[in-house]
């Protein structure tokens, strides 16, 4: 009897779903997260034993990666590609930030930690903390982390993520960067969030 | 012991979750065990399949299984298969319609429930639903939605988004499984036919079969994101999409098959039984 009204809803109902998938394209060319993660926030302690606060880095861009000292070849790569995109933006590299967040506290005490971070260079800030703190902000950010099985020497392997997260000045979370992203690409969008 | 338990707790808390299940499973204990006192109780076979379907439906997204479900693409795919499946399925089976009717305080249905259904966008919106042809259509273009690689690539990232995903794989499900399990009598207003419901189940396999396969005999990996990610343990990104694949595909089409089986006993029975002269037709 109310047939027709109905198909009218039905309609709309539609309308609305197919308004709600229309999107714009990126002016980005790592994949904008923007809205979809939340902003930075995390308590873990430096290369010498401090305790640090996500607000510590406010006002800078901050680029947050995982992984662990012992790493052989993944995490030095991504991170000495990283210093080679902030170099690319001149005195503007003075207001980003790269936070090497080691998953492996227990070989990675505060002391290997600053001699690592020193081999980076200025803009690196190498962080770790204990199990919980770690398992809060991997889950927030839904990486994953494991610790392989020891060898008859104690050497083990670490599995972490490849993802580097970027966060705008106010700690927002934006962009997305992979393993596969070169330095140029990065730079790139950096500059774009540092005069945006 | 301590680590079982650990395992049974949830990954990323959702009170919406714990709400809904505890709702679903208390309000039809509630009306199964008034229809008990009734002159057609309901068995024990339909309690068993309901609350089967619920606790799995519940374990998959509260549990560390959940954990496993972001990081690992099969794994994800079996948790589908449980929120658009094998759950809802089973929650079916347990003839909800008349129990959860039974279970829900006559208070809140006069007030709440009554109104809301009389409310036109809302019965629309159902009607759309239930539809013949858009009810296989949502079915399986949910499948195929989530699995969009870019759409899957912030899906795992947001978990905003994840949510919303499992959420709507879940409701959908259950809509989709009462149009084809609503054990209503054949004259029951607005019920479809057996038919009807034989070829959508039979419609539904095909396009499933194709998002299975294009999983699983893919040579690149269509889903980076659980690289960028990382994995639960590591295993071959190729090997956890073509399992994936499996997963997709085999078990997801046994459920058509077993849901036609069931609907073919269920119409023969109804054909000899209305062929009696004392059948009473509602």
């Amino acid at each position: 009897m109310t047939r027709p009204r109905h198909n009218l809803w039905a309609v709309a109902v539609l309308l609305m779903l197919a308004a709600g998938c229309a999107r714009s394209p990126s002016p980005w060319g790592l994949h904008d997260i923007s809205g979809l993660m939340p902003p930075l926030v995390f308590t873990l302690h430096d290369g010498s034993g401090h305790i640090r606060h996500a607000y510590d880095f406010r006002g800078e861009v901050v680029l947050l990666y995982f992984g662990y000292t012992h790493c052989p070849d993944i995490c030095p790569t991504t991170l000495a590609s990283l210093v080679s995109a902030t170099r690319r933006l001149g005195a503007a590299a003075d207001r980003t930030r790269i936070l090497f967040v080691s998953v492996d506290p227990a070989r990675d005490s505060p002391a290997v930690l600053q001699r690592y971070q020193q081999a980076f260079g200025p803009r690196v800030t190498a962080l770790s903390g204990t199990p919980a703190q770690l398992r809060e902000l991997t889950r927030r950010y839904r990486v994953s982390y494991g610790l392989g099985k020891p060898d008859a020497d104690g050497r083990y392997e670490v599995s972490h993520s490849s993802a580097v997260f970027i966060f705008d000045r106010d700690g927002a979370a934006r962009l997305l960067a992979t393993g596969t992203d070169g330095a140029g690409k990065i730079a790139t969008d950096l500059k774009r969030l540092l005069d945006g | 012991m301590t680590s079982f338990v650990h395992y049974l707790l949830p990954w990323e808390f959702s009170p919406l979750v714990v709400l809904f299940c505890l709702l679903a499973g208390g309000v039809y204990l509630r009306g199964w065990s008034r229809c008990r006192r009734t002159a057609q109780p309901v068995g024990y076979w339909p309690l068993a399949s309901y609350m089967t379907g619920l606790l799995i439906v519940y374990l998959v997204m509260q549990t560390r299984f959940d954990y496993l479900s972001q990081h690992m693409l099969w794994i994800h795919r079996l948790q589908h298969l449980v929120l658009h499946h094998l759950g809802p399925f089973l929650m079916m089976l347990g003839n909800p319609g008349k129990v959860l009717a039974q279970g829900v305080p006559a208070g809140f249905q006069a007030a709440v429930l009554a109104p809301l259904w009389r409310f036109p966008p809302v019965r629309a919106l159902y009607a759309l639903l239930q539809n013949a042809v858009v009810a296989p259509l949502l079915f399986v273009g949910l499948i195929w939605f989530w699995l969009l690689p870019d759409v899957h690539f912030t899906a795992m990232l947001s978990a905003g988004r994840y949510q919303l995903m499992n959420w709507s794989m879940l409701i959908d499900a259950l809509l989709f499984w009462w149009l084809i399990l609503d054990p209503r009598p054949r004259h029951a207003a607005r019920r479809l036919g057996y038919g009807a419901r034989i070829v959508i189940l039979t419609l539904i396999v095909p396009p499933q079969i194709l998002i299975g396969a294009h999983m699983a005999l893919a040579k690149v990996s269509l889903y980076p994101v659980y690289n960028v990610c990382g994995r639960a343990w590591p295993i071959s990104p190729l090997v956890d999409q073509q399992i994936a694949g499996l997963v997709t595909w085999i078990p997801a089409s046994m459920m058509s098959v077993i849901g036609v089986l069931l609907l073919v006993r269920r119409w023969m029975n109804e054909s000899q039984n209305t062929a009696l002269p004392a059948a009473g037709l509602s």
